[in-house]
């Protein structure tokens, strides 16, 4: 919070949450309660910083219904990072995209979402928007489409701090523009504030975007594959910066991410996600060293170790994930689990507990408990990827709406595939499967 | 370390079956105006060397911009390199045309990075893995192509019922594989891997690294390996080459690379690499180098790399900096027992 401090006056974030007179004295035209803070009917300081309940999303297609987000539940508490894993397509990003209301208007949200008590589902854009940049804020992928090109990077920030302020001085917003580009370790930052986002390198460009989401002290940083599209060393720069980042904001995050190795640093809780549903949610160590779903495991011993000499044999998971237009009954890792029974394919299991705030979605639990993170004990290392050949495969399911239409028709489906011929013969999906509302 | 199964001896012996020497890349910029006149260039290769060996994995590792990927078109004179020589089984490859290239790439192929990319989507795959043996009349009828491309379909683990569709109907994984097939119909000796696996999810990516490591056992083929994700080069290397700014900083075997490097480059890209586990993670000592890659169409004076090389800014003195940008160093051994481009190179482990 020291920022807040070096700002003085110019920057009453701090006193702004105080609520009434700072807001009263606004001239700005939302009503005088509501004005200069990030509240909504239902503001309760005591509730969990963000709770998703049964958040499902849905996105009608041609073929159905895809099922992009089946159930995802959690709990944010303040100051922790909750990092979300997961292979693309396995619903990662539309979850934080459905947080933030940020989906198309097609997509069909259900459950709650209640930041600080305020449920945010449903509200419409101009609500929403009181809430975006100060309560929740976001950083995106690709630092090179999550700039406005045309504007430079100094107005783009002081656009977020004045949007929140109405009776921030351009003065003053400009030099908290400096600020904050000085805090996120960009060099000549006074000289910099004027340039446009193409005069900046990748790393630099996601150096800005993380000012920009830290600029109105946010409750909860939501960071969607904040560093994929860098390289190493950058990446590296970035993680720092975003530590930084929450040290002065004093933010929880939600890091969303597909490399376990930034997860393994960074987090303190892990969600690993699979066709759409959280499968194990558990503290960083949990997750890596005692994993209770076979995806979980399958993860880490796919994962080529830098650390470790020697030529060991990775044990990849065979098949690829499943449609999500119309989901076989059943765990949806099912298909691709070594330890598959028959008992596998009568329900999706739910989330069941396997220690202090360990869950894990998978009935065999006690099985993979006995590999202790060594994947090799359960996945057959020599197993043969003929299974590859056979089933389609829908690709980047996460990333936009128009992804999932074009891998919701996977062309036609091998006869010999383990899932329901469902995108040949299109029928409407029933309803969502299997509620996952039991999740904890 | 559990699992030395695998492990191989090193297959460094005889000559070398590709030999690169000197290797440039530029590629000029052009002024604005009516004539466009060349007012520089982007020096994106600088004097690379390099030998591969029969039966060898090198990898060629580096950030984005380093001149990895072009160093391998160059290699397959896909863009015709601008100076030096690379030598394959004895034949200059530099400088030869279409057609005297052409008997050249039965031995010479590549997989590209994007399998979206790289394979025509208007093809079905039997088409597209039967192409190269159709150019090169390699198949004498129709029952021989078919039971060609049927056998290189299988060889990648796809069902070669499914060849009659179309590139779209299959997974980034399975394109890469029919991307494989392709490159292995003429039954190349060297196989150059443009970034095989980095478009691909992490347990699909394991599939296709095992079947690279299988089919190089059962071809014995050596492999060019360009990536920039480290864990997938040390998992399938033997050798390993680190590319800066258009050139080679260090080269050593494998492990020797990454448990002990001596330039400072490699020494901050190691230590960059998050580990997936959290202990050994939370405790690990970074070194974060600042800033980001020059550009190519400048590069510094002297050792590319001292402009954010932690042992510049911190450790040398005024007299040895100014020998940093004076001099390039070459790339020779400095007693670390690899050859490394660094005046004050010193073995650091980081991992």
């Amino acid at each position: 919070m020291s920022s807040n401090g070096t700002s003085g006056p110019a920057t009453p974030s701090g006193a702004s949450s105080s609520g009434g007179p700072a807001g009263a004295t606004s001239v700005g035209t939302l009503e005088p309660k509501a004005a200069g803070t990030h509240r909504l009917p239902g503001y309760d300081p005591a509730a969990p910083l963000l709770q998703v309940e049964d958040l499902q999303v849905r996105f009608p297609t041609s073929d159905g219904l895809v099922n992009a987000v089946r159930g995802v539940s959690y709990t944010l508490r303040s100051g922790e990072v909750l990092g979300i894993v997961g292979e693309s397509g396995s619903g990662k990003s539309v979850t934080s995209l459905a947080i933030m209301g940020l989906l198309p208007p097609s997509a069909q949200v259900t459950g709650s979402i209640r930041f600080r008590g305020q449920e945010l589902l449903g509200r419409n854009d101009r609500d929403l928007a009181r809430v975006r940049g100060k309560g929740v804020s976001m950083i995106f992928q690709d630092p090179m489409t999550s700039l406005d090109p045309v504007y430079r990077v100094g107005y783009q920030i002081e656009e977020t701090l004045r949007v929140h302020d109405r009776k921030l001085s351009s003065k003053a917003a400009s030099a908290r523009a400096v600020e904050l580009l000085e805090l996120v370790g960009i060099p000549n930052a006074s000289g910099r504030v004027r340039s446009y986002p193409h005069e900046f390198s990748g790393g630099m460009r996601q150096r800005v975007v993380i000012a920009i989401a830290m600029a109105n002290q946010p409750d909860v940083i939501i960071a969607d594959e904040p560093t994929t599209a860098l390289d190493v060393t950058v990446q590296a720069q970035i993680l720092e910066v975003l530590d930084t980042a929450l040290e002065e904001t004093g933010a929880a995050m939600v890091l969303i991410t597909h490399d376990l190795g930034v997860v393994a640093g960074v987090a303190d809780r892990v969600l690993v996600m699979y066709a759409g549903r959280p499968v194990e949610i558990g503290s960083v160590e949990d997750i890596y060293y005692e994993p209770r779903m076979p995806y979980s495991l399958g993860l880490l011993g796919s994962l080529p170790r830098v650390d470790l000499g020697g030529r060991q044999r990775l044990t990849p998971i065979v098949g690829s994930p499943p449609s999500l237009v119309n989901m076989p009954p059943g765990c949806p890792f099912g298909p691709r689990c070594p330890l598959h029974i028959d008992d596998c394919d009568a329900a999706e299991p739910p989330l069941i507990e396997v220690g202090t705030g360990h869950t894990a979605a998978c009935i065999r639990t006690e099985e993979v408990a006995k590999a202790h993170g060594d994947a090799a004990h359960v996945f057959d290392e020599s197993s043969t990827d003929d299974q590859l050949g056979e089933a389609a495969y829908p690709t980047d399911l996460a990333t936009s709406p128009e992804a999932e239409r074009d891998a919701a028709v996977p062309g036609t489906p091998p006869p010999d595939q383990t899932e329901p011929a469902a995108a040949a013969t299109p029928r409407h999906a029933a309803g969502p499967t299997s509620s996952a509302g039991d999740l904890v | 370390m559990s699992a030395p199964a695998t492990e191989r001896p090193a297959v460094r012996t005889g000559e070398p079956i590709l030999t690169v020497r000197g290797l440039e890349k530029h590629f000029p910029i052009k002024g604005g105006g009516l004539i466009r006149r060349t007012v520089g260039a982007v020096r994106a290769v600088d004097g690379v060397d390099l030998d591969l060996y029969p039966g060898e994995v090198l990898g060629l590792v580096g950030e984005s911009g380093c001149g990895k990927s072009t160093t391998g078109r160059a290699i397959l004179n896909l863009q015709p390199a601008t100076a030096g020589s690379v030598v394959f089984d004895g034949r200059e490859i530099v400088g030869l045309n279409r057609k005297q290239m052409r008997p050249l790439r039965r031995d010479i192929q590549i997989v590209f990075q994007d399998p979206y990319a790289s394979l025509n989507p208007r093809l079905p795959v039997f088409d597209i893995v039967a192409e190269p043996l159709i150019i090169h009349g390699l198949t004498k009828n129709n029952t021989e192509l078919r039971t060609r491309v049927r056998e290189l379909v299988e060889m990648v683990g796809l069902n070669p019922e499914h060849t009659n569709r179309y590139p779209s109907e299959f997974s980034g994984g399975q394109r890469q594989r029919i991307g494989i097939a392709r490159a292995l119909a003429l039954q190349p000796k060297v196989l150059v891997l443009d970034e095989p696996v980095s478009a691909l999810d992490v347990s699909i990516q394991a599939g296709v690294i095992n079947l690279l490591e299988d089919l190089r056992d059962q071809l014995n083929l050596s492999y060019l390996f360009i990536a920039h994700d480290l864990s997938v080069v040390r998992h399938i290397s033997d050798r390993v080459a680190v590319m800066y700014l258009g050139r080679i900083i260090e080269v050593a075997d494998r492990d020797d690379l990454f448990e002990r490097p001596a330039h400072p480059y490699t020494q901050a890209l190691l230590s960059a690499i998050p580990l997936p586990d959290p202990r050994r993670e939370r405790e690990r000592q970074r070194i974060i180098i600042t800033g980001d890659v020059p550009s190519p169409a400048n590069p510094p004076s002297g050792c590319r790399f001292r402009t954010r090389c932690q042992k510049f800014a911190n450790q040398l003195d005024d007299a040895q900096r100014q020998k940093c940008i004076d001099v390039e160093p070459q790339l020779e051994d400095r007693g670390a027992g690899h050859p490394n481009a660094c005046h004050y190179a010193e073995v650091l482990q980081v991992l």
